[in-house]
């Protein structure tokens, strides 16, 4: 069930040149049941932030719900600005999540700030005894982050674009791409849309199932005042909030 | 305490309405919202065929307030008496349609076929949506063109009518004397003010069609003058809306003659600011000692 809670700030911490994690729990009562790729709506109490901002939800631990937030603009600036002790007003959880599959094992696939909601998902996949590997990239080593969470939940493979952590290139040049494509059989990605489109390609050529998380800006986040559309394959608009944000690849015009 | 209102013989529990293409169908809230608990939920734009709306992106966030070109999005009458109509007919509150056309008989046809259904009590007829190319606003922004829609939607359409204005006019009060004129049993105002969007940085516009519709606090003043305007001009009840987003706003467009109100993009803010402004009128009813809303509709002294 949706709801909306007062999250109070148990840590705030700088995990990248332009990013935060937050981790949160609800002030008053317990959090609500959380899928891996749903997202919250958080409020950013700021003149030049009139709506909420969606953001991926990164990991739970027990009431224990946090956050990547990339600094973009006064919203998400605000909200990386939290310190412990805060309180931030939360509409959650949003959106359908990832599919869970009876897959043996699954390739996770991030650029930038969107490895945040691969977290969950990880967690989630080890949960069902499905083995994650996580494929992340980035401009460059300070532009990858929490990595050693990543650690915890699974084998990580690194690109930088600037060779200044694991190989240089982008994730799709990574050299163990090629023997982890055919023995997974599972493929999620979030991150940049060229990156996602990528990948989507590589899984078409592979016959591999493949989901991908859209980021389109949004309003309402229910479903409501349909602005963050994505035209699909199907030839008509559908809410990114609510059908998505996590499609199948099939579904999307790539 | 006594908060129920009337818009012409369509009855009320409360004054408080959820403005059309901010509430979804009422079903998107049920988490958020006791619908039982509302005057009424105006639900999404209808049009007669199915429509895609405009292309993405829809949306920039402006000072206190935002832009949309969504362009009636729908997937037309059918689709809604067929497989929307059944899931939220037994909801219990006014459930009324906001119905929309590029046409004068796609818009007596579509009321007719909304008409038909026996749980719809009322129809908002959307003479003011400034994201369509034809039809839309079009007909909204003179007396000639509301006049000759709401007369034909009144031969198609019996029950309560309510047509909603658009503020893109010079002088509101005299469309509203329009379409009083045809037979509306009600208007209802502000449609969105248009407005427009550029990003600097990437020297282009930011809403796909170039256009769109402010809506939030940012448009409440300009809301309120010409719910006040209308107010005085016509004999038939005003529905306010433009920027509600507290109880106090809600009350500020009652006393200004609205007999009932419209909360919209506070919506996306709070999805169950609703509940705080019923909650919130009953409250300013009891501290001023009134014991009906409707001795504040129009009570300003």
């Amino acid at each position: 069930m949706k709801k909306v809670l007062d999250l109070r700030i148990i840590l705030s911490e700088r995990v990248a040149a332009n990013c935060v994690k937050l981790v949160a729990a609800p002030v008053e009562g317990p959090l609500p049941e959380c899928k891996a790729g749903q997202f919250a709506q958080l409020r950013a109490d700021v003149p030049g932030a009139f709506l909420r901002r969606p953001i991926s939800i990164h990991d739970i631990e027990g009431d224990r719900i946090s956050f990547l937030v990339q600094e973009v603009g006064e919203g998400s600036r605000w909200l990386a600005s939290r310190q412990e002790g805060d309180i931030v007003n939360a509409v959650l959880p949003l959106g359908h999540g990832f599919t869970i599959g009876d897959e043996h094992s699954a390739l996770l696939v991030g650029g930038g700030v969107g490895v945040a909601p691969l977290l969950l998902l990880g967690r989630r996949l080890k949960a069902k005894g499905i083995k994650p590997t996580f494929l992340l990239g980035g401009r460059s080593a300070g532009n990858l982050m929490c990595l050693d969470a990543y650690r915890e939940v699974g084998e990580v493979l690194i690109t930088t674009e600037d060779g200044s952590l694991g190989e240089r290139g982008f994730v799709t040049q990574h050299s163990s791409l090629n023997s982890k494509l055919s023995t997974l059989n599972c493929l999620y990605t979030c991150g940049p849309t060229p990156m996602m489109k990528a990948v989507a390609r590589l899984a078409r050529e592979r016959g591999i199932p493949c989901e991908a998380s859209l980021e389109n800006h949004m309003a309402c986040g229910v479903g409501a005042c349909l602005c963050c559309v994505e035209q699909l394959a199907d030839g008509h608009n559908h809410c990114v909030c609510t059908d998505g944000p996590v499609f199948n690849i099939n579904d999307l015009k790539w | 305490m006594d908060l129920s209102t009337n818009i012409g013989a369509l009855e009320l529990r409360n004054p408080v309405m959820t403005a059309s293409g901010t509430f979804g169908y009422g079903l998107e809230f049920e988490d958020f919202v006791d619908l039982s608990r509302l005057g009424g939920i105006i639900v999404k734009g209808t049009t007669l065929n199915p429509r895609e709306g405009n292309p993405y992106p829809r949306m920039a966030e402006t000072a206190s307030g935002m832009l949309n070109c969504v362009g009636l999005q729908n997937k037309g009458v059918d689709h809604f008496c067929s497989e929307i109509y059944p899931r939220i007919r037994d909801l219990d509150t006014n459930v009324i349609v906001n119905v929309s056309g590029s046409s004068i008989d796609d818009y007596a046809e579509c009321a007719r076929r909304i008409g038909e259904l026996e749980r719809i009590p009322a129809i908002e007829l959307n003479i003011s949506c400034p994201n369509v190319r034809q039809g839309g606003m079009a007909f909204g922004v003179t007396c000639e063109g509301a006049a000759s829609v709401v007369k034909a939607v009144r031969k198609a359409y019996p029950k309560t009518l309510i047509v909603k204005l658009s503020p893109n006019v010079t002088d509101i009060a005299e469309i509203a004397r329009a379409v009083e004129a045809e037979g509306a049993d009600s208007v209802s105002l502000i449609n969105t003010l248009m407005g427009m969007a550029i990003d600097a940085e990437r020297r282009r516009k930011v809403l796909s069609i170039g256009t769109g519709g402010l809506s939030g606090p940012a448009v409440k003043p300009v809301a309120l003058r010409m719910v006040y305007q209308v107010a005085h001009a016509v004999k038939i009840p005003v529905v306010g809306l433009g920027g509600i987003t507290t109880a106090t706003d809600a009350i500020e467009f009652l006393l200004a003659g609205a007999s009932a109100i419209e909360i919209g993009t506070a919506n996306f803010l709070d999805p169950s600011v609703t509940m705080k402004v019923v909650a919130g009128i009953e409250d300013y009813l009891q501290r001023h000692k009134f014991n009906s809303v409707r001795d504040i509709i129009g009570a300003l002294e």
